[in-house]
């Protein structure tokens, strides 16, 4: 089986799951009780906190505990909003291929009355400084746009858009989920206000992930009850679940330069094989793009059909066809960087790892090649393109 | 649970009646590239019996499947049975297709019709 999914989830690192099962097994004190046993599962949360903030230059008093990237984004966005709203200042700047934690909280913003523009990605998926600078205005409260995008990879001039909005005095969020751990990323460089990220994209647990709020920044509670995570965040801590995600994003660092190397190399050797499919092309940057995606369209034939041959085969992947998502339209990323809906509904996500090997490589290559040509043997848009009855767009 | 019926993926793995009939005298498309589904039926016709059927299909695992299964339902049949056939009878004959997968079927029942009605058409 060779996994190329990993932007869906990841498999826990080793050493990820030794932590966890231990602290499952020994550290079941509340950390919040007094008591030594409590005390104790305390220092594992705070040595997590710290872990976490030194492998993104945040300050531990920064970081807060949740369930994940899609709470840290409902969070992280609502309190800007918040924030903007006790100025007067209800309008926010985001991009149309922001992971749907991010669309949907904007689109219930809107609905109490929070003004939204959408910057364009582009063909290549990459959004310009400049737009995000032309675009603030004077009741601009948020700037929420992702590090790295979860189905093309490409990964955002984040450090600029980041110095813009400290020059604007605008607060900046970024939906990191992707990107921790696969690229270094710093927020004080970066000029980062708010990041989401989860646990289980970095080989860690699923169900944690955490908050960064730079200091000063007044977070609202989307959860009220207790006092834990300095009140912004009730609800007794999951501790195996934070020691092990902090373990599992310490692993990555130690390793990131030399894993991304080498899975960079791989995810270029995919995309040359790729790129020989007649009439395909790759979606998103070639070069700004996350060490181990890769995006391709293939015209003619439709994505679902497409990942179950795959699985048959050993490969899996994902798709951003509407089949896959249980709805009629396509992935609002695809039709975004500007592909039409013939083609957004072929396409297919390969997203790897540092275990991949050439061979495996080779292997998903030849595959999709058959697998593609197979249906296209009895697809009638691909008779259709090739009588001249319809107009190729790759 | 597995997402398909074993009868569904086996049908799409081994799909009957595929390809093209070059003197079909009845041949119907229907759905839209939007969507995401596309099917075409062929139809070879002889004193009111379905003598051969064949199908192209654009779309996802249920969609070739019912193309599949719904060629097998009509194939060697009188044109007035194959009239007959609905959608449901096509996802029965799969074991059932997940809820938003029933159009699939329904696109099945609808490209054979496409197609008897284009034979209608020919013989008058």
């Amino acid at each position: 089986m060779i996994y190329a999914d990993n932007a869906a989830t990841t498999k826990m690192s080793q050493v990820a799951y030794n932590t966890m099962t231990n602290l499952m097994k020994e550290i079941w004190g509340n950390p919040s009780s007094l008591y030594t046993k409590g005390q104790e599962s305390r220092e594992v949360l705070e040595k997590a906190r710290e872990e976490i903030a030194g492998v993104i230059g945040a300050n531990a008093r920064e970081i807060l505990f949740t369930s994940g990237g899609s709470e840290s984004d409902n969070q992280a966005i609502l309190s800007a909003a918040r924030i903007g709203a006790r100025k007067g200042k209800k309008h926010i700047i985001s991009d149309a291929f922001e992971h749907h934690a991010v669309l949907h909280t904007l689109n219930r913003l809107k609905e109490e009355g929070f003004e939204v523009t959408l910057l364009d990605v582009h063909e290549n998926g990459l959004i310009k400084p400049k737009e995000v600078k032309d675009a603030i205005r004077e009741d601009t409260c948020l700037v929420t746009i992702m590090y790295a995008n979860n189905e093309i990879g490409t990964i955002q001039p984040i450090k600029e858009i980041g110095e813009i909005c400290k020059d604007k005095h605008v607060i900046f969020h970024t939906d990191a989920v992707q990107a921790v751990g696969h690229i270094d990323i710093d927020v004080e460089r970066d000029n980062i206000d708010l990041l989401s990220a989860s646990g289980h994209k970095f080989n860690g647990p699923k169900g944690v992930g955490f908050l960064y709020a730079r200091k000063g920044i007044n977070l609202s509670n989307l959860i009220e009850g207790g006092a834990q995570e300095k009140g912004k965040r009730a609800g007794t801590e999951n501790v195996p679940a934070i020691g092990a995600m902090a373990a599992a994003l310490c692993k990555k660092k130690e390793k990131l330069e030399e894993s991304s190397s080498y899975v960079s190399k791989m995810r270029d050797k995919l995309i040359e094989g790729l790129s020989k499919i007649p009439h395909s092309v790759l979606n998103g940057d070639a070069t700004q793009r996350l060490p181990g995606n890769v995006n391709f369209c293939f015209e003619g034939i439709e994505g679902e059909s497409l990942l179950l041959l795959l699985d048959d085969r050993g490969i899996l992947a994902s798709s951003g066809s509407a089949c896959t998502s249980g709805s009629l339209d396509p992935s609002h990323v695809l039709l975004a960087i500007g592909r039409v809906h013939d083609v957004a509904h072929g396409s297919l996500r390969l997203t790897i790892d540092e275990e991949i090997t050439e061979d495996d490589i080779d292997y998903i290559v030849k595959n999709v090649t058959e697998v593609v040509e197979y249906l296209r043997g009895f697809s009638p848009v691909w008779t259709d393109l090739v009588s001249g009855k319809r107009e190729f767009v790759l | 649970m597995a997402l398909y019926s074993e009868k569904v993926m086996d049908h799409f793995r081994n799909p009957r009646n595929v390809g093209v009939i070059e003197d079909a005298n009845g041949v119907g498309e229907v759905g839209n590239l939007k969507c995401g589904d596309i099917m075409k039926m062929y139809l070879k016709i002889e004193n009111d019996v379905i003598e051969d059927v064949k199908f192209e299909t654009f779309g996802c695992g249920s969609a070739i499947a019912s193309s599949s299964m719904a060629t097998e339902l009509i194939k060697g049949q009188p044109v007035k049975k194959a009239r007959e056939l609905t959608n449901k009878a096509v996802a029965e004959a799969l074991d059932g297709l997940p809820d938003y997968k029933m159009h699939c079927s329904v696109l099945a029942e609808e490209a054979i019709e496409a197609a008897l009605d284009d034979y209608d058409k020919r013989q008058k």
